[in-house]
């Protein structure tokens, strides 16, 4: 199940986000990755030092396009102009599928540049998938979108967060990047067992995993991406290996980032998960060495 | 049918999506919280108990209040990676300040923040208040931070060579600057001052992390004294896609001005000095500026 039609048939293994605090250490001591994920608009730009550093790192590794603001969830028409420039650097990447976020974030044109959460609504999730489709087609690339966490949820809700999402790309035809970090955040936040959540979503179109740490609130948790992965949410990675199968895996450090071998050691931790479900072996014997 | 209520329309999702957008990007209260009121007066807490459910533990009003304070501290924090020089003129309030009357006259319309300050110069001119006592030196700051962004990553066309240029006739000889390169007149030596700011660490990291807490509030850092006015005319380019600002003189000023509007070699340089020019010093710049490549075909 790994290597499917929505993530161009690859099984990359355990990737990091490309970050600017490890350009120098990458550059010089070129550690062996699996592969790098890059944030889309941090490279699409016109040239200069990102696409330097960015054509440095494609001679040597595999890079994964994952974007932060093609807002499949709004209800404006697509950015052209975003597209173009997106594409061009799909074609400088050769990245073999391409992700973005389940949630929206602009609306008349005017951009909040933040993932908000969408309304479980059946039209939400026709326009979603329409516009799912229609950057597929632009892009000749396979799309996987991701689940993102949330703090807030609307009365409008016709279904579950995992129904909006099984809705969305059974009528896009595209993939899942499963974040479970963002279900264990918003499983707390609302309330919700997350492994229903885990068990209830089409396993097979998932084309990679997300894992990150979080930040707990007296009242609520928030994403924050920069801590070590936590046992709660490697213990539902278990679980979601064993229902999807050994998937590519990304760990994601966006803020107080330490140095890269302690990033690249947490993310290795995922392989003994992934491995124990090649071997056959119990998460718990996983947990205890992880 | 869920609950006995129709189903929504996507005009019913793009007025909720309108709604939404509208509450999030609300500038916040003085105390870096969702405002009480909404824009007819009524209770927000009311507003947002209409579209937003509540939980066991916060109320609808506390939910969208997540969104409306990430919204504002990411922007500023995003804001503060572009200009930090401008904060460190007007001070960490002033700035954020300044920031969301910014943002909310000019809220980002474009899928990347690095366009977010495109108009600043532009705001700060219209609104002198919220730049005073400093207003000429944070317009100034303004102009050279923005050109920085420019410079970093802007587009840059085939650089012209000196090869390129030999036995060209200067009367009939057009050049274009690089378009990711300002020429800039400044009333304060701020290439200067931003290099004391850099060693004094008062220019930190932008993060896109989601901060809890209101936009980063002063450390212990070097207190840098603000520059004296001094006219200063100032490159800001990009060399092996390294950032840079070159001092040139007023009559190089004058004479990469005109030729960017257009004039032929012979006419820039003669709206350049006032007397005849010395061959020698104008040929030398031009060795130098086309080495940099700062020079493409118009």
């Amino acid at each position: 199940m790994p290597a499917n039609r929505f993530n161009g048939y690859t099984d990359l293994g355990i990737g990091i986000g490309l970050r600017i605090p490890h350009y120098g250490h990458i550059l010089t001591k070129k550690p062996t990755v699996d592969w790098f994920e890059i944030i889309s608009e941090n490279y699409m730009c016109d040239a200069g030092r990102p696409l330097e550093v960015l054509d440095q790192i494609l001679e040597q590794y595999q890079v994964i396009q994952h974007g932060v603001s093609l807002y499949f969830g709004s209800t404006d028409r697509m950015d052209r102009l975003q597209l173009k420039r997106l594409k061009e650097l799909v074609k400088r990447t050769k990245t073999p599928f391409l992700s973005d976020h389940l949630c929206w974030g602009s609306v008349d044109g005017t951009y909040t540049h933040d993932l908000l959460p969408m309304p479980y609504t059946f039209a939400a999730a026709k326009n979603t998938a329409r516009r799912v489709r229609e950057v597929m087609d632009y892009l000749e690339v396979p799309i996987i979108v991701e689940n993102v966490s949330s703090y807030a949820e609307f009365h409008v809700s016709e279904m579950t967060e995992w129904e909006f999402l099984t809705e969305v790309v059974e009528r896009a035809d595209c993939g899942i990047l499963l974040d479970v970090n963002n279900i264990y955040v918003s499983s707390k936040n609302h309330n919700f067992d997350p492994y229903e959540y885990l068990n209830n979503i089409p396993h097979g179109r998932v084309g990679q995993m997300h894992i990150a740490g979080h930040s707990k609130y007296e009242k609520y948790i928030l994403d924050t991406h920069d801590h070590p992965v936590l046992d709660p949410v490697w213990k539902m990675y278990a679980h979601a290996v064993r229902k999807c199968g050994p998937t590519s895996t990304l760990l994601e450090w966006d803020a107080h980032i330490p140095s890269f071998e302690e990033v690249h050691r947490e993310a290795r931790k995922a392989k003994k998960f992934l491995n124990a479900v090649k071997d056959r072996k119990d998460a718990a014997a996983v947990m205890a060495t992880a | 049918m869920t609950n006995g209520k129709t189903r929504q329309t996507l005009g019913e999702l793009r007025e909720l999506q309108r709604l939404t957008g509208a509450v999030i990007m609300r500038p916040l209260s003085r105390q870096w919280r969702m405002r009480r009121k909404w824009i007819d007066d009524r209770d927000m807490r009311i507003v947002a108990g209409e579209f937003i459910k509540p939980n066991d533990r916060l109320s609808s009003f506390e939910r969208i209040e997540i969104y409306n304070k990430q919204y504002w501290f990411r922007l500023i924090d995003s804001f503060y990676g572009d200009f930090p020089g401008l904060r460190a003129v007007l001070g960490r309030l002033k700035f954020n300040r300044l920031t969301c009357a910014y943002l909310t006259e000019h809220p980002s319309r474009s899928y990347t923040m690095r366009n977010l300050g495109r108009n600043l110069p532009q705001f700060i001119a219209k609104h002198p208040e919220l730049a005073a006592p400093r207003f000429d030196l944070a317009l100034e700051m303004a102009r050279f931070e923005w050109a920085q962004v420019e410079a970093f990553d802007g587009p840059a066309r085939p650089a012209l060579t000196v090869d390129d240029l030999l036995g060209k006739d200067p009367a009939k000889l057009h050049l274009a600057i690089q378009p990711h390169i300002s020429v800039l007149k400044l009333k304060y030596p701020l290439d200067d001052y931003a290099i004391r700011l850099k060693k004094s660490g008062l220019r930190g990291e932008a993060s896109n992390a989601i901060e809890e807490d209101a936009p980063e509030k002063p450390g212990r850092k070097r207190r840098v004294l603000i520059p004296r006015p001094k006219q200063t005319f100032v490159v800001v380019h990009r060399h092996d896609n390294s950032l840079y600002y070159k001092r040139i003189e007023e009559e190089g000023y004058r004479l990469l001005n005109s030729l960017s509007k257009g004039a032929t070699l012979v006419e820039a340089i003669k709206s350049a000095f006032k007397g005849d020019p010395d061959p020698g010093l104008v040929r030398e710049w031009f060795e130098t500026w086309t080495e940099l490549g700062w020079f493409c075909k118009p």
